[in-house]
């Protein structure tokens, strides 16, 4: 294989690679750099000044920055969840099942992907003051499920259709229902599909800013984007540029590991869902 | 999307009966039930509320004065379009729509070349692409404001570049900031898409045209991109809404929208939330909305378009 490249082709390509690695790592290596600074280092505009924990003692002292990573956690699980069991109910319905208004769900699901949140964040903050779900987890989760829900429809649809359909037809020939054969035939081979489903909506929920920092005024429901915004050091004027690092290589780290241990279903979801769907 | 999931064969169901069978009957049943909730959840989360904005924009409704709550017409709209905030507001987001979306077009193209073509190394090019992707918009946002920042970022040390350079501190300057991390964060969700729009385009095409001596940029640009317009069309359209709406990036970037950097957005953000003016904030809303609706349009009539040349070229 390799002989048949000539060491210009191994060149341009090794340096198209570089270039690439390059461009994706150097701002999370400057995040990096930036929370394992002293204060007195943090001008030094260097991406290696020694090595200290102090900013990280800092934010895991914090109480702000670890109840809204209880928040972040709690409410994109929360809302991952949900999100995922409803729109796997409706993949299965518009992958496998032959009924009018099919077009109509999925067109309406493409609708709301597009849907900007800032025009209905007003509406959902004036209704959530008024019926008390302003500052609550439930008043994330459910914009988060919604907005979750196109993407999870659109994924899960694409991974139904590869799963054989014959099984459960089997199945329902041996005399299960079409429920029975849902859920113990596709529920099993859909497992990898869901789990994939699940960590691109769980990302969505994570990343979140615009519902996060309308809806929620205290650490009761604030999340990790929101209170990263908010943080505020010593003097109210300043950004503590080193703790803001440190808590952001705390809730990238474990997105990043996640993200690179499945990251051939990660790819295979998002290609899937936008291409076949 | 539509079109392209027409031309996939659905081998899914089996062929109608005569009539409505009782098991046709059960499973349409079936399917609704299954549909209902996620509809009613869409339904009720996005539809319920822009309705409720559309009643509030025709009202006189300041947080600040519940009081003074009235039927007011048409004023906000008239008040918003008349105003050279609005104007210039949309301005700075078609500027940073534009720009942001063509970088990404030509980036995204290149990596996703380097993806589906490259000898070696695949594997990190696509964990790499997928760290952007993982990584939070505001901490991205954090990260690229840090890196210009004027006294600390390491932007300003580099050779070639002045000390002294401080684009954080102009207009101009920050909206490359805001630009390069938006295009940054995004551009390998839109490598993803013109990836799998690549893994659709036949090898033998290739080959045919390599045998009849047709150069590798013309083979680019006579092959690879008209089969691959559906593709690109979709990623265009899924960027080009998402960006219209930036927030996050601005947000942190430059405050509340300072130094003329505000996006629809950010003054929907401000007018509603900030100075708690919810009429004028909800026309700003729908205002919005529209916006996004005209795209989305201006998108699916592309589409349509490319897709039926194409049927018609094979058939």
């Amino acid at each position: 294989m390799s002989e048949r490249h000539t060491p210009r082709e191994r060149a341009f390509w090794s340096i198209g690679i570089l270039v690439v690695l390059l461009y994706a790592l150097i701002p999370v290596a400057w995040m990096l750099s930036l929370s394992l600074k002293k204060p007195e280092q943090v001008a030094d505009r260097k991406f290696y000044s020694g090595i200290s924990f102090k900013n990280y003692e800092v934010i895991f002292s914090d109480d702000t920055f670890l109840r809204a990573l209880v928040n972040s956690i709690g409410i994109a699980a929360i809302a991952t969840i949900i999100s995922i069991g409803l729109a796997a109910m409706a993949a299965y319905a518009t992958s496998r099942l032959d009924f009018t208004g099919k077009t109509v769900i999925l067109s309406g699901a493409l609708a709301v992907a597009m849907f900007p949140p800032i025009s209905i964040v007003g509406s959902l903050f004036e209704l959530w003051r008024t019926i008390g779900l302003y500052d609550t987890w439930l008043g994330l989760i459910i914009p988060y499920m919604t907005f979750t829900l196109p993407l999870a429809i659109y994924t899960l649809s694409a991974f139904f259709r590869e799963i054989p359909w014959e099984l459960e037809q089997a199945a329902q020939v041996d005399g299960a229902t079409p429920f029975q054969a849902f859920r113990k035939i596709i529920v099993p081979l859909a497992a990898p599909g869901v789990f994939t489903a699940a960590i691109l909506v769980f990302i969505f929920a994570w990343n979140d800013f615009i519902f996060a920092n309308t809806l929620t005024s205290t650490d009761n429901a604030r999340t990790v984007p929101a209170a990263l915004a908010f943080f505020t050091g010593a003097s109210q004027f300043e950004q503590p540029i080193g703790a803001i690092s440190a808590a952001a290589v705390v809730v990238t780290v474990p997105i990043i590991i996640m993200v690179l241990i499945f990251q051939r279903r990660i790819v295979a979801g998002l290609t899937a869902g936008a291409v076949k769907g | 999307m539509e079109a392209a999931s027409t031309t996939e064969t659905r081998t899914a169901t089996p062929p109608a009966k005569k009539g409505i069978t009782d098991r046709a009957k059960a499973e349409r049943k079936l399917a609704w039930m299954l549909c209902a909730p996620a509809v009613i959840a869409m339904l009720l989360v996005t539809g319920w509320p822009i309705l409720y904005a559309l009643y509030l924009s025709f009202q006189r409704f300041d947080l600040r004065f519940p009081d003074q709550k009235e039927f007011v017409g048409l004023s906000n709209y008239s008040d918003v379009l008349t105003s050279s905030t609005w104007w210039s507001d949309v301005w700075t987001t078609l500027i940073i729509t534009v720009v942001s979306v063509s970088i990404e077009l030509v980036l995204g193209m290149l990596i996703a070349l380097v993806m589906h073509r490259a000898i070696f190394g695949r594997g990190p090019v696509r964990a790499a692409i997928l760290i952007p992707y993982g990584i939070i918009t505001v901490v991205a946002a954090f990260a690229w404001k840090y890196a210009f920042d004027p006294t600390s970022g390491f932007v300003a040390g580099l050779p070639l570049i002045s000390d002294t350079a401080q684009p954080l501190n102009t207009k101009a300057g920050s909206l490359l900031v805001i630009i390069l991390a938006e295009v940054w964060k995004t551009t390998p969700f839109m490598a993803l898409l013109l990836l799998a729009g690549l893994a659709l385009v036949p090898d033998e095409l290739h080959e045919a045209a390599k045998v009849d001596g047709a150069s590798t940029l013309q083979r680019f640009f006579r092959i690879t991109i008209p089969l691959m317009k559906p593709a690109i069309l979709v990623a265009l359209l899924f960027r080009t809404l998402d960006a219209f709406r930036i927030f996050d990036n601005i947000y942190i970037i430059q405050p509340g929208g300072a130094l003329g950097t505000e996006s629809v957005s950010i003054l929907g953000y401000n007018v509603t939330i900030n100075r708690v003016n919810v009429g004028l904030g909800s026309a700003v809303s729908i205002l919005i909305f529209i916006c996004v609706i005209l795209i989305a349009i201006f998108f699916v009539k592309a589409l349509g378009t490319s897709t039926a040349q194409q049927r018609g070229e094979e058939a």
